[in-house]
């Protein structure tokens, strides 16, 4: 599009034409009426006091008040629920244990995902179409029940612990379900495709040739790989572990159906908070603090990648 | 190669998938077992395929999912394609980065969070809770993955092909139709596969924003889980992994047969689930 290729090479910020604007319009709309404004909405409830009653807080104030009248009750605001978020240490202690089960069950994800993706990419080339879709197929089907399947075997009387008791390895059942262990078992296996998908890419398009050099330099074959294969992979696994990592603070069903009582994750306590203990400013709260937390990191990236592009201009 | 490189590059891979593959099988094979129990083999049974299709809640379930997926889906992926569209091709417009945040958010953000603001946001002007909010729910949860799919194919297609279809007289309407429309069609499929799937799967954002008559196959799937593993869900989770081996059975030779075709190496198939992801 010419005008958009005028737009672009200007680096101020400019005004979009009319045609351009009935393009943006129905997505705007809609992210400002299902996200934008519901953000609002949680931010507004997050200072205000939470009662028991339905819906279960009191509004501070109302739209239709003027900005006066907001700014007047603006002094009135209940910072309690984010005083309540640094004070009553359940949601930092969530958040904590949250960032920290998901780096473990990343850092597993790739260990065992490394050498299966260099396995693939090292496979016959007619082979290899063949595998990346066999790898990328649970993807495809239903993550609910690939959680359900572990429960079967996980279980006090599941089929590990019967297959361990039949073969006398141990004398009385493994307590494996309903632990923080069972809970980085789903992760790795339901967030396995997501970092075999980019490390299978990076390890694949590597040239052959490069290693061949390095060999006959007299590189080892644990150095060529120290040396040349893992840097050249780098790329990829700085991919695939943030797509591990980032859902897998925020999960929800992993922690709920194979966590015990005692673990902790992030998801999991704002959902009790707002259908069990119905503190929707304490929740609201949390969900406000993890925006912000999440949203600058993914804003800053895009604008480096901006910055990116007038560069290579 | 060594004998034993190449050895353990088998057993590497065999091992693997076997970690992928196992515990679904397993699924699949209880759902034959007349016993009720997991640790007990009962003998082969059909009989809780048999019970499922007397199961008039779940099959009912089965169809709100269904007809949400199809619906919002087509949504998202008609977004995705304009926000794409906007984020490709308009330059640094005023409230891009609003903009940008907005679209991008569900994708790092927590489901339970996005759940939890439509939901408040639903109570707090009074809508009530049905099928057409759940519908909603999902196109805001899947946008950002239809707009990332086909923002990537939108980057990757040459612009100058565009504006030379312009300088012969193309509008840009015609020439974005004629020009660009085709070259990023297999993301737009992809995207609204991945929409398709994802709105299909969903617990946390349908629990959030659907109501009493319209409950959700996962949620119905959730509910008895919690309670234990149950033949009913063991029998209905092998239908629905069956399906999906299907439909990538059958995605798999058209591609196959399509690359025999053009002569070239399946590139686009490893690049797909990129994509997706």
């Amino acid at each position: 599009m010419r005008r958009a290729q005028r737009g672009r090479q200007m680096s101020a910020r400019r005004r979009l034409s009319l045609g351009e604007r009935l393009v943006i319009a129905a997505p705007y709309l809609w992210i400002g009426a299902f996200f934008l404004a519901p953000m609002l909405l949680i931010a507004k409830i997050s200072v205000s006091q939470s009662v028991l009653a339905r819906p279960p807080y009191r509004p501070i104030f109302e739209p239709s008040d003027g900005l006066a009248a907001i700014w007047a009750k603006a002094q009135t605001f209940s910072f309690d629920a984010y005083r309540a978020l640094m004070s009553d240490t359940l949601y930092l202690e969530s958040y904590l244990s949250s960032l920290t089960i998901a780096a473990v069950s990343t850092l597993i994800t790739l260990i065992i995902a490394y050498p299966f993706a260099l396995a693939m990419a090292r496979a016959p080339e007619r082979l290899r179409p063949m595998l990346i879709g066999l790898a990328a197929a649970p993807f495809w089907t239903s993550f609910l029940i690939r959680v359900y399947a572990w429960i079967a075997l996980l279980k006090d009387e599941g089929l590990i612990n019967n297959a361990l008791l039949a073969l006398g390895l141990i004398s009385a059942p493994l307590q494996m379900f309903a632990t923080t262990g069972a809970v980085v078992i789903g992760i790795v296996y339901s967030y396995l495709p997501f970092m075999l998908l980019p490390l299978y890419a990076a390890l694949e398009r590597q040239d052959p040739s490069l290693r061949e050099a390095a060999a006959d330099l007299g590189a080892s074959p644990a150095h060529v790989f120290l040396r040349v294969t893992l840097p050249l992979s780098r790329e990829g696994v700085v991919a695939g572990a943030l797509l591990v990592f980032i859902p897998a603070v925020g999960e929800f069903v992993i922690p709920d159906l194979l966590g015990g009582s005692e673990t902790l994750m992030i998801g999991r306590t704002l959902w009790n908070d707002f259908f069990s203990n119905h503190d929707w400013p304490a929740a609201s709260a949390a969900a406000i603090a993890l925006v912000a937390v999440l949203m600058i990191p993914l804003l800053l990236w895009e604008r480096a990648r901006l910055a990116d592009e007038d560069d290579a201009r | 190669m060594s004998a034993v490189v190449s050895w353990a590059r088998r057993a590497t891979l065999f091992m693997g998938f076997l970690f992928l593959y196992a515990p679904i099988a397993i699924l699949a094979v209880m759902s034959f077992n007349a016993s009720r129990l997991v640790s007990v083999w009962g003998g082969f049974s059909t009989k809780w395929y048999a019970a499922l299709l007397e199961n008039e809640q779940l099959l009912h379930s089965a169809k709100i999912s269904l007809a949400a997926a199809l619906i919002s889906a087509t949504i998202a992926t008609l977004l995705g394609l304009l926000a794409a569209i906007s984020l490709a091709r308009f330059g640094r417009f005023r409230t891009r980065m609003l903009f940008f945040g907005a679209v991008h958010a569900p994708l790092v953000l927590p489901e339970v969070v996005l759940g939890l603001a439509l939901l408040t946001c639903f109570v707090a002007f009074g809508v009530g809770r049905g099928f057409i909010t759940l519908v909603i729910g999902h196109v805001t949860l899947t946008m950002c993955f239809t707009t990332v799919a086909i923002l990537a194919a939108l980057r990757d297609s040459d612009p100058a092909l565009e504006e030379a279809a312009m300088d012969l007289g193309a509008t840009p309407f015609g020439a974005f139709v004629r020009v660009a429309l085709p070259q990023i069609a297999p993301a737009i499929v992809t995207a609204y596969l991945l929409a398709f799937t994802l709105s299909l799967d969903d617990l946390v954002i349908a629990s959030f924003a659907t109501g009493p008559g319209a409950t959700t196959l996962p949620m119905r799937i959730y509910s008895q889980v919690r309670l234990g593993v149950s033949p009913q869900i063991n029998a209905i989770s092998t239908l629905l992994l069956a399906l999906v081996a299907v439909a990538l059975g059958l995605a798999a030779l058209v591609s196959s047969r399509r690359a025999r075709r053009d002569g070239q190496v399946m590139t686009s198939r490893a690049r797909a689930p990129d994509n997706a992801s």
